[in-house]
């Protein structure tokens, strides 16, 4: 069996009226990625500030490769890596300076300490960079300095708080590549984040938080067929095309149509391959719609998000008193 | 390594890092540097001539009140240097190394003990250059040396309480000044106590701040430690009793929020 390597059990924690954490239950396997999926204010940011031992919970209890967070938080330091949705970073020292402290700081052996920050900067393509103070470092640069510090005492558990936020498309991959690495190599690893895509793409597991606690839990199939199966979409060429398209679909699928008058697509939902893209392209024809894209598509993280919560992800919500 | 040589490495590399900022910041070290030679220079040049003082010639008395004057901003403006460092994620990370966490504080406070005596030393040679004489000779002149650096030193650490306490950095500069200006005015700093009214001398003779320039200016200029030695170094000694463990329990409380 494998071993929990971080795990809460009801976490709570309240700043005045705001409950951020209400009963908060998570468990990670060793060597899995959970994405802790959740809007703005959800409580993510929270989750990971107990888990990495930085405030108390106010009730509950969490460990960390099993040790207790709040009763051993100098144990459980010296098996984690944080990397934050705001780099903690040194302005003023360079990157190489910036992770040399912090290796010593782990208390790594100095040798080592340059070695491994030596071998960071290179794989995270930070070598010109290397001896300029950090101010001068781009977002993306910042958030891989920011991993790579997380990282230089090799430990077996990472947190990572919103490690894309911000980031331009290109930074973005370059996270991602990193943290499947991370993952290949069998690290245990808990990733909050806002965006679907992400959660979908790197996270074995995924947990959507709202309002502090857990409302859904599973693999991305398994919580995209929590919401429905799979739909059949199509894209118009005109929007003057939508109704007639509405209707023909309506005609061969299951229930309403959905809609999207800006990206002209109309979908809806179907209980059956067989057939139904030769038909439907038959019947769009006979009605003069002209197609720009039609095919399948099962539901995305965002649909699940906006099924299980009532409102999209992506929105900034404020947590409610 | 023991609990002690960890703690010492930690602060150790704490105050690295503080010296890397001065070197890539230089302007933080003015308040050290430029605004001590101001203050000689003008108090001596300005005000020499008007002010009488028994025994010595002025610059010679001012120097003592010039140096802990310094030394007391100095020491305080650790708040803000903290506060600074409160406002950014890096104590999150320091906070989440397994590291010890006083030494955070303890590195903040030793470098801003180097600041101090890279003030002192400028501000020695300044005075010199325009007639200070420290005729006490060199043991008394060391030994107020530490008189000085320790007042800063526990004033340092009220910094650190300060510092933990305020929200934003910019709070910190209008109290500083409305406490530790009026402090340095009201004492033997730049005119004897005896020229004020009674009831100002009354406080002045009374408030650390007099008592550490007493010693100060008793040692450089006499060589001998005068009255106000041992309550100078027993009020250091009080506020550092106080503030050091005030201080910690602070930060602790502002970083665990």
């Amino acid at each position: 069996m494998t071993q929990t390597m971080i795990e809460a059990v009801g976490l709570h924690k309240s700043f005045g009226d705001t409950h951020a954490l209400a009963g908060l239950d998570l468990d990670v396997a060793e060597g899995t990625i959970l994405g802790v999926l959740g809007p703005n204010g959800a409580g993510k940011t929270t989750a990971v500030r107990v888990l990495t031992t930085l405030i108390r919970p106010d009730a509950g209890h969490a460990t960390v490769a099993g040790i207790d967070v709040v009763q051993h938080p100098a144990e459980v330091r010296t098996r984690i890596g944080v990397a934050g949705q705001y780099a903690a970073l040194d302005e003023l020292l360079t990157g190489l300076e910036n992770l040399l402290m912090v290796g010593r700081l782990y208390r790594l052996d100095a040798r080592v300490a340059r070695q491994r920050a030596t071998a960071l900067i290179e794989r995270f393509e930070l070598g010109d960079a290397a001896n300029r103070p950090v101010k001068t470092y781009s977002g993306g640069m910042r958030r891989r300095l920011d991993l790579g510090a997380a990282l230089i005492a090799e430990p077996p558990v990472i947190f990572l708080d919103e490690p894309t936020t911000g980031l331009d498309p290109k930074g973005r991959l370059s996270m991602w590549e990193l943290i499947a690495d991370l993952a290949r190599g069998g690290t245990t690893l808990l990733m909050t984040t806002q965006y679907l895509e992400e959660a979908d793409r790197l996270a074995d597991d995924i947990a959507v938080i709202d309002h502090g606690r857990v409302i859904a839990r599973g693999t991305a199939t398994e919580l995209k067929r929590q919401v429905g199966g799979e739909r059949l979409e199509i894209t118009v060429d005109k929007p003057a095309y939508l109704d007639a398209a509405r209707r023909v679909l309506e005609a061969l699928g299951d229930g309403a149509a959905h809609v999207v008058d800006e990206s002209r697509r109309v979908s809806v939902a179907i209980t059956a391959h067989d057939g139904v893209l030769t038909h439907a392209i038959r019947e769009l024809d006979s009605a003069g719609v002209h197609v720009d894209d039609i095919g399948f598509r099962r539901p995305t993280l965002d649909e699940v998000f906006l099924s299980l919560t009532g409102r999209p992800a992506e929105e900034t919500v404020e947590v409610e008193a | 390594m023991s609990g002690v040589s960890w703690w010492l490495s930690d602060t150790v590399e704490m105050v690295r890092r503080n010296l890397i900022h001065i070197k890539r910041t230089p302007e933080l070290l003015l308040d050290v540097t430029l605004s001590p030679i101001m203050f000689v220079v003008l108090f001596s040049l300005v005000f020499g001539g008007a002010i009488e003082v028994r025994d010595f010639d002025y610059t010679s008395f001012l120097m003592a009140g010039i140096f802990v004057q310094t030394i007391a901003f100095a020491g305080i403006y650790t708040s803000v240097l903290l506060a600074n460092d409160l406002q950014k994620g890096m104590i999150d990370r320091f906070r989440s190394l397994p590291m010890s966490q006083s030494s955070v504080l303890a590195g903040r406070t030793f470098t801003d003990l180097l600041r101090a005596l890279l003030a002192v030393a400028i501000m020695w040679a300044v005075g010199m250059a325009l007639g200070f004489r420290p005729t006490g000779g060199l043991l008394p002149s060391i030994a107020a040396i530490g008189i000085m650096l320790l007042f800063g030193f526990a004033l340092s650490w009220i910094g650190v309480a300060a510092g933990s306490l305020v929200r934003t950095p910019e709070a910190l500069q209008g109290v500083i000044f409305a406490v530790v200006f009026p402090l340095t005015f009201v004492s033997s700093a730049f005119v004897p106590t005896s020229s004020m009214p009674d009831w100002l001398a009354w406080f002045a003779d009374r408030q650390p701040m007099t008592l550490v320039i007493d010693a100060v200016r008793s040692l450089t200029l006499t060589g001998e430690p005068g009255p106000a030695a041992i309550p100078a170094i027993l009020w250091s000694l009080g506020f550092l009793v106080v503030s050091l463990p005030l201080g910690i329990w602070l930060y602790n409380r502002r970083t665990t929020q």
